[in-house]
């Protein structure tokens, strides 16, 4: 969009027709009229508001024969979808979020779009989160109150305590309905305790809820289980559209409730280096894809283990010899999904990216301003890969001793 | 070291093909993880139909005998498998994720666990040692990572897609192997009686829906090639600089460990 300022002929002509729906609207300010007493009212402000021509020199026509005014400029307005406000909720829908990362996934969004479903007008959802958070959007997808538990129990992996806290919620608010993602990042683990610490039957798997039935897969996925929708829910990916067409309050809400605090059965104690190369590519989370743009391969694969990344490549890296084919990123090579993408000296053709749509976070690093990788990224970094790849191993490097030293 | 009691659950499972009876690739990954183990006595446990020939795979496993709590396809194997496992005084519960036939919610280790008051380590992926009644265990995360995790005997573990892959069925062993049942009280799943249960139906593919309200929005939608998502560009910069900036969007995102 220009910011040239336009004639709209389209609005004088609206004006002119008295036929119109919008005649009203289009119609120039009210600049003279008839007070109480019979004195003749002029609004001076609107007479010398006038319009903005085409040169974008401000006109005053004072003839009366000024008509379609409506300022008239690029219309790149975002628009604001309207707020839905439940004051006085009649119940609640509870949802656990996954929350990779601090964020909604796409998951997380799919189950909060089935929550708003089952609210429909009176209820309000819940979004539970446990400790701290990224997400800006939780308005948009559909987040009418947000109930934030923070307390050093929750960091790592706490199952039992927050089994623990989401009983304080349920016997505060009771719930109507609980839904959790059914998913390997925590939510189906989470949702099957609460259901046995609860004594509820979950639907599992659930795809699809309907008129009060819940449809969700069985066994291995050759069956469909069709029964009344039970009051906990783990919900498959695109179980429902996520919601779009309305924003909410996110209102804060606490626990006046004690949560109990347990010793913890299970200790955690850490998470475990795995080799990134043993992970395969379609599943790694992190990773850095070398490109016709890379000239030193031995400086490539020292970035990849000090950054611990996982390696990629574009075809033309592939096809040259510099990675074997299995690690080709792309419409004929492999499909990632990793949470950050790293992509140096790549330039972002259509068919390698297809292959990181799924991706979440793109870093470019680039000499060419224009290319198409550099669209695609949250990051670019316009330079040259060796350089930048040499400083960014010894940021990392710097970064791991300093660390080392606040240990000891 | 005193012989630990390993039980291991295992269900009758069906080829994702041809949907024919056939061992339970999670369960028998627990069977495995249970043969792995030293110095314990291992005990495999079936609550279902005696007669039912792909039981037999397990025992080819090189199994000497396994035990059938004899049941029939509607009832609920939780209270029977419970009432067995405190008879058998068992310290640790070696259990699928999901079985593949049935209603398949997972949920059984986690009853299981609830009911007996134990704790419950979901995705388990390898017992490293156990040692003075609690055992290291790692704990399979998606994306290929894993978490390593400590737990007082006794617990209930569900194994995970990462465990050791199962090992061949032999024809011999399978024949040999000793199918011991038990009577146990039958109680009914009321899931059976009130749910419907129909083919899988193929899932509507999600559709890319463009809400343009104007010709121009919809056109836009339509041509736009890869969006300049409101990405950063750093252009001009030193590589010192670049490489700060995305070190700090790694570290914020939580990659570099
Ligand atoms: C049927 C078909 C299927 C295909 N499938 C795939 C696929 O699955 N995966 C795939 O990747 N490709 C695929 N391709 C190939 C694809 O079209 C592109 O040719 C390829 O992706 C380009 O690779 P590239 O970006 O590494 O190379 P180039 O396009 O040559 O890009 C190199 C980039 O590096 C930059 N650069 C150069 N030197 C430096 C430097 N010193 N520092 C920083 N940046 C530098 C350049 O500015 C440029 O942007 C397919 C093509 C076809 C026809």
């Amino acid at each position: 969009m220009t910011d040239l300022i336009r004639r709209d002929p389209r609005a004088e002509w609206i004006a002119r027709n008295r036929l119109h729906p919008l005649h009203a609207a289009m119609q120039p300010q009210q600049t003279q009229w008839m007070g109480p007493n019979g004195l003749i009212r002029k609004n001076p402000h609107a007479l010398a508001s006038g319009f903005i021509g085409p040169a974008g020199i401000k006109r005053i026509d004072r003839s009366g024969a000024q008509q379609g005014t409506g300022k008239r400029q690029s219309t790149s307005v975002e628009v604001q979808s309207p707020l839905h406000v439940v004051e006085q909720p009649a119940f609640i829908i509870a949802v656990v979020p996954d929350m990779v990362g601090g964020r909604l996934g796409s998951h997380d969004k799919d189950v909060l779009g089935l929550a708003r479903g089952l609210a429909g007008q009176d209820g309000a959802v819940m979004a539970v989160i446990f400790g701290e958070h990224k997400e800006q959007s939780f308005d948009t997808a559909g987040v009418d109150r947000l109930l934030q538990i923070d307390g050093d129990e929750y960091v790592g992996y706490s199952p039992e305590q927050r089994v623990l806290a989401l009983r304080a919620l349920e016997s505060e608010y009771s719930p109507r309905h609980w839904l959790l993602p059914d998913s390997r990042t925590g939510g189906g683990e989470l949702g099957r305790r609460l259901a046995s610490s609860l004594g509820e039957r979950p639907a599992t798997r659930v795809w699809q809820i309907k008129d009060g039935q819940t449809l969700g897969r069985a066994g291995a996925g050759r069956e469909d289980i069709g029964q009344a929708t039970p009051r906990l829910i783990l919900a498959a990916p695109e179980c429902a559209e996520p919601v779009s067409e309305t924003r909410h309050e996110v209102r804060q809400v606490t626990l006046s409730v004690h949560i109990p605090r347990n010793l913890p059965r299970i200790e955690d104690l850490g998470s475990v280096a795995v080799d990134p190369a043993q992970i395969p590519m379609a599943e790694a989370e992190f990773m850095l894809s070398g490109g016709n743009g890379i000239k030193d391969w031995d400086l490539f694969h020292r970035a990849a283990i000090a950054l611990g990344a996982t390696e990629g490549a574009s075809r033309v890296a592939v096809d040259d010899g510099h990675m074997p084919r299995a690690r080709q990123v792309g419409a004929t090579g492999t499909w990632v999904t990793a949470r950050v993408y790293l992509a140096v000296g790549i330039s972002g053709a259509v068919q390698h990216l297809q292959g990181i749509g799924a991706c979440e976070k793109v870093v470019a690093v680039n000499r060419d301003p224009n290319c198409d990788m550099v669209k695609r990224a949250d990051l670019a970094v316009i330079g040259d890969a060796v350089e930048i790849l040499q400083a960014l191993i010894e940021r990392v490097e710097a970064y791991r001793n300093g660390a080392k030293r606040d240990a000891a | 070291m005193a012989e630990l009691n390993v039980v291991a659950l295992v269900s009758i499972g069906a080829h994702p093909a041809s949907g024919r009876p056939r061992r339970a690739e999670q369960d028998a990954r627990a069977v495995e993880l249970g043969l792995g183990l030293k110095h314990v006595k291992l005990d495999v446990v079936h609550a279902g139909d005696p007669q039912e020939d792909a039981l037999r795979a397990y025992l080819g496993m090189g199994l000497s005998a396994l035990t059938v709590l004899e049941q029939t396809h509607e009832t609920d194997a939780l209270p029977a498998l419970a009432e067995h496992l405190q008879m058998a005084n068992a310290h640790l519960v070696l259990t699928g994720g999901q079985a593949e036939t049935g209603e398949g919610s997972g949920m059984l280790p986690y009853l299981l666990a609830e009911r007996l008051g134990w704790p419950l380590i979901a995705g388990l992926a390898e017992i490293e040692h156990i040692e003075n009644g609690s055992a290291q265990v790692l704990q399979a995360l998606p994306r290929g990572q894993r978490r390593r995790l400590k737990v007082r005997l006794p617990f209930v573990a569900s194994v995970d897609q990462a465990a050791p892959a199962p090992r061949q069925s032999a024809f011999g062993p399978a024949r040999r192997g000793m199918l011991t049942r038990e009577e146990v009280e039958l109680v009914d799943d009321p899931l059976y009686a009130t749910a419907q249960w129909q083919p899988a139906r193929p899932r509507p593919k999600r559709l890319k829906v463009i809400k343009a309200k104007t010709g121009a929005e919809r056109m836009k939608a339509a041509t736009a090639k890869a969006s300049g998502g409101g990405g950063q560009v750093l252009a001009g910069v030193s590589p010192r600089d670049g490489a700060e900036a995305i070190f700090k969007l790694l570290h914020d995102e939580g990659v570099i460990r």
